[in-house]
């Protein structure tokens, strides 16, 4: 499978840290040294649906294919304005095909599952060219009065069109214990029978477990996916590691004793953006034109569940 | 033998001096953050071969050295 095309689409708002202060007790110097975050794009006149679909178009265009072209959507979503339709089905409305359509929640690890996924569809022939696109608008999610979460997250969509030509990909996903440790409830409505207790608002997230799990999980499956493929560190040209914390990316970093140009970051810019941040960071690399057909990327992503996905594909 | 081995982890960590770290040392006093103190307790598992729980009561060097010593 390759990736043909790459798209993406950001809110036009930006919010630095100094902004939260005023209605958080927080401050810059504790969100950049904790997380690295600078600033965020956050959702305000604009909708998720937008965004997705600006994605989309542009990942289209990348690719030099029209909307006609796409025979499946992949949509990774992890809480959109819409309970149904799926944000998939909405885009491809949008796009003005009728193709099938699945949405993925695997959190922050989404875009390796749906580039499983989507390499299962193109090597059944039953599909030819997909459409993945990652949409993320976590500041729906937050607790904008919790500072330990709300300053970590930023709303982005990303886009990418595959389809069967290439190596295949090789990927180790799983799903660890750990609900607990990173997790946020919907409302669940008015219903007049329903009993249960009133659950907390928001994201709630133990820092330490998940940075442990995403750190030592990323390192094994990386580690996992090197030796099966004979590779070793060095000769992979980019490890894109989830964008959840900087601190994270160079923990990481430091296990396999690789240069930092190796590791791009765009956390900075706009903090965590769920499945949308290493297809972002993909892109941002090609447009600067240090990406060639031929590299070998390394990609490990971590998230709620606790999800872990990762995969070595040569671009 | 065991606070020797944490308060050399901990100073290569720091990037300081060994003699620095005492068994009553507070993390908040070696100016390590919540974070920090993951990545301290991750190579105390790979260097004890232990596995260890977060805990909020983890605040002093001693209480790391015990949790390793109950192992």
């Amino acid at each position: 499978m390759r990736i043909t095309g790459i798209g993406s689409s950001l809110p036009e708002l930006t919010v630095i840290n100094d902004e939260l202060t005023s209605f958080l007790d927080t401050s810059d110097e504790w969100i950049r040294s904790r997380t690295g975050i600078q600033e965020r794009r956050i959702l305000s006149g604009e909708t998720i649906e937008a965004l997705a679909f600006a994605a989309a178009e542009q990942a289209l265009a990348d690719a030099d294919l029209t909307s006609k072209d796409i025979d499946y959507i992949l949509c990774c979503n992890t809480y959109s304005a819409w309970m149904t339709p799926g944000l998939g089905c909405i885009v491809g409305s949008m796009l003005g095909i009728s193709v099938p359509s699945l949405d993925i929640n695997g959190a922050c690890a989404g875009f390796i599952y749906a580039l499983e996924v989507a390499q299962a569809l193109v090597s059944s022939d039953a599909y030819k060219r997909i459409l993945i696109v990652c949409a993320e608008s976590p500041s729906h999610m937050v607790n904008w009065t919790d500072r330990a979460t709300c300053v970590l997250f930023g709303d982005a969509a990303a886009a990418v069109v595959v389809d069967g030509a290439g190596k295949d990909l090789d990927f180790v996903l799983g799903n660890a214990p750990g609900v607990d440790f990173l997790y946020a409830h919907n409302p669940v409505g008015n219903s007049p029978y329903y009993q249960n207790a009133t659950q907390p608002n928001g994201v709630q997230m133990n820092g330490q477990e998940v940075y442990r799990f995403a750190v030592s999980t990323a390192t094994r499956d990386l580690s996992t996916l090197m030796e099966v493929q004979g590779l070793t560190a060095e000769a992979i040209d980019y490890f894109l590691i989830h964008q959840a914390n900087l601190r994270i990316v160079e923990a990481v970093r430091a296990r396999f004793k690789q240069p930092k140009d190796k590791f791009p970051t765009n956390i900075e810019r706009y903090g965590n953006t769920l499945s949308a941040s290493i297809p972002l960071l993909m892109q941002e690399l090609k447009t600067r034109g240090e990406l060639e057909r031929g590299q070998t990327l390394a990609m490990s992503a971590f998230g709620a569940g606790l999800t872990a996905g990762t995969c070595v594909m040569e671009w | 033998m065991t606070f020797e081995k944490v308060a050399q982890i901990l100073a290569d960590y720091k990037e300081i001096d060994v003699a620095e770290i005492k068994p009553e040392s507070s993390f908040e006093e070696l100016a390590l953050d919540s974070l920090d103190i993951v990545e301290i307790v991750m190579s105390l598992e790979d260097e004890f071969g232990v596995t260890m729980e977060m805990s909020p009561d983890l605040k002093k060097v001693s209480d790391v050295v015990a949790l390793i010593d109950e192992k």
